[in-house]
């Protein structure tokens, strides 16, 4: 029983601290933006260099 | 200069082959105590008794695979999501190099019968004081890389992988406050009903940030990028961020149904674990929905056919877990083997399958290859690990009802109607099963370590450059 002492007590603590995050990041314009974030990694090519230029070589030949 | 220039990929290949090592040690003790419960002779000597080995396999799997899996991607992910390099190249080496040594340490001490007793928790204080050190400079590597990042937007993966480094953190420092009496042994700081109930709060609670959030990230950046299709609903993913992490820290009592802890804790846990539900489904169909234009790429690709395997089985798993929680059905299911299958369709199914699928998308981006070594051979393995899962699971859920049932049956006059030994003569086929289900999954990983350093071979290090940052696309 006594371990809901600190159990409650700190999980309320943790709830407010991540609801304090989350404000933070709702007023800092995190999630202004529902529908870049998704395709921007996709932008990112992260092939390596020796592959990215098997590719290049392929479409001269074509 | 050229340090500016690129990514620290050097950290991420340490990881990466690491986690395919320790995959096979972890398993191989699973198989090994797998192999005990059919044919208990192979209990050899005090070291390699049931007992010590199962500790060795729970803390080798987690900790030791699933860890290093999940540094070597979140360092990964951080660094391309970010556009920028790890923000220390030296304190990163010290996580690999500590991490390493905590794992070493925890192989050499729980054989030995060194132990808190606490599971999952179960190393002792030299080593839980190396781990929390350990610990707090990863979360410096990590979160004061996204401290320096490039891009405004911190994306969604990275929250998942910056919860699980801080929960992680937490727990186990309220779970390990313990006070030693000699070098190799201590005594919680809780005692009796107070203790089950921090050890279970941490246990839950190490699934599900351990074991969930961590992985998630994993899936929010893997899926997207190996499907070539964008998270099918981005908004989807924040909320089921928020909505994850606000719920599964209550739900730990229901590892305490029907015992000392009081009746409405428990009561308690059970409503959040079958709240839980609702964004675990949430994010699993976010995650198989993002393939949505690109199914035909699950014939052809079989490291999608890990990834979305991984998050079919975590559909599976969170919804069986809730269902577990209610009192009733654990009045039926508890201490029998059901539960070991349900841990294994998370961490089997999930847990690793995700990170086997991540591993191959990343081995042939750290040693500058197109693509592994052998895409048959990936194939073959996705094989092998599904079937063998599949095997685990089923046999498990058999050998876990039948146990549950078996154990409560009465006659009419009040005394119980089978000994236990004969609940364990009826599960005996079904630990067969589960040990030739768990050496197909092993097996599996011994073939990826071949194909992983096939491809190592034939490719060379590389540190990728670092793009420009693009303008907002």
């Amino acid at each position: 029983m006594e371990s809901l002492y600190l159990l409650i007590p700190l999980s309320v603590v943790l709830a407010f601290g991540i609801g304090a995050l989350f404000w933070w990041a709702v007023k800092s314009g995190q999630f202004d933006d529902m529908e870049g974030p998704g395709h921007r990694i996709l932008h990112d090519d992260d092939m390596p260099a020796e592959a990215n230029e098997n590719k290049a070589g392929d479409e001269k030949n074509n | 200069m050229e340090n500016q220039a690129t990514y620290n990929y050097k950290v991420v290949r340490q990881f990466a082959i690491m986690t395919v090592v320790w995959g096979i040690v972890g398993m191989l003790v699973g198989v090994v105590i797998a192999a005990q419960m059919v044919w208990p002779q192979l209990n050899v000597g005090p070291y390699f008794h049931f007992g010590r080995l199962r500790p060795l396999h729970t803390n080798a799997v987690i900790f030791a695979f699933g860890g290093c899996g999940l540094m070597a991607t979140s360092l990964y992910v951080v660094q391309r999501t970010c556009n920028v390099r790890l923000i220390s190249d030296k304190l990163a080496a010290f996580v690999f190099w500590g991490w390493q040594a905590v794992i070493v340490l925890a192989a050499i001490t729980l054989p030995l019968g060194i132990t808190s007793g606490k599971e999952y928790a179960e190393l002792e204080w030299p080593i839980d004081l190396l781990i929390t050190v350990v610990w707090v400079a990863y979360a410096v590597v990590f979160f004061g890389t996204i401290a320096i990042r490039k891009v405004k937007h911190i994306y969604v993966a990275n929250w998942f992988y910056g919860a699980f480094i801080l929960a992680v953190a937490l727990l186990h420092i309220v779970n390990s406050m313990e006070m030693p009496v000699s070098m190799w042994k201590s005594y919680s700081a809780y005692a009796g009903a107070v203790d089950a109930m921090v050890q279970w709060w941490y246990g839950h609670n190490a699934v599900g940030f351990f074991l969930t959030a961590g992985f998630l990230g994993m899936m929010y950046y893997f899926v997207p990028k190996q499907a070539g299709r964008p998270v099918y609903s981005y908004r989807l993913s924040v909320v089921h961020f928020w909505a994850l992490i606000f719920t599964y820290m209550w739900a730990g009592p229901h590892h305490l149904h029907y015992t000392a802890l009081p009746d409405w804790t428990q009561s308690l846990g059970m409503v959040f674990s079958l709240i839980l539900l609702a964004p675990s489904w949430g994010g699993m169909i976010n995650g198989i929905m993002t393939l949505s234009g690109a199914w035909h790429k699950l014939r052809t690709d079989p490291i999608l056919k890990f990834l979305v395997t991984a998050l079919s089985f975590y559909g599976m798993s969170t919804f069986e877990g809730p269902m577990m929680s209610i009192k009733t059905v654990n009045a039926l299911s508890h201490f029998t083997d059901w539960t070991i299958g349900h841990v294994h369709s998370g961490a089997l199914g999930w847990v690793a399958m995700i990170t086997i699928g991540s591993v191959y998308y990343l081995v042939p981006r750290l040693f500058n290859r197109e693509e592994m070594y052998s895409m048959k051979l990936v194939e073959t393995h996705f094989w092998i690990a599904t079937l063998g899962t599949v095997l685990y699971i089923a046999s498990m859920w058999i050998a876990g009802v039948t146990q549950g049932l078996m154990w409560r049956a009465v006659n009419p006059d009040g005394t119980l109607t089978y000994a236990f030994i004969d609940a364990v003569k009826a599960s005996h086929p079904y630990f067969f099963i589960r040990f030739l289900g768990g050496f197909m999954f092993l097996s599996g990983m011994v073939l990826m370590l071949y194909n992983v350093i096939r491809t190592a071979v034939a490719g060379r290090p590389v540190n990728a450059e670092i793009p420009a940052v693009v303008a907002h696309a």
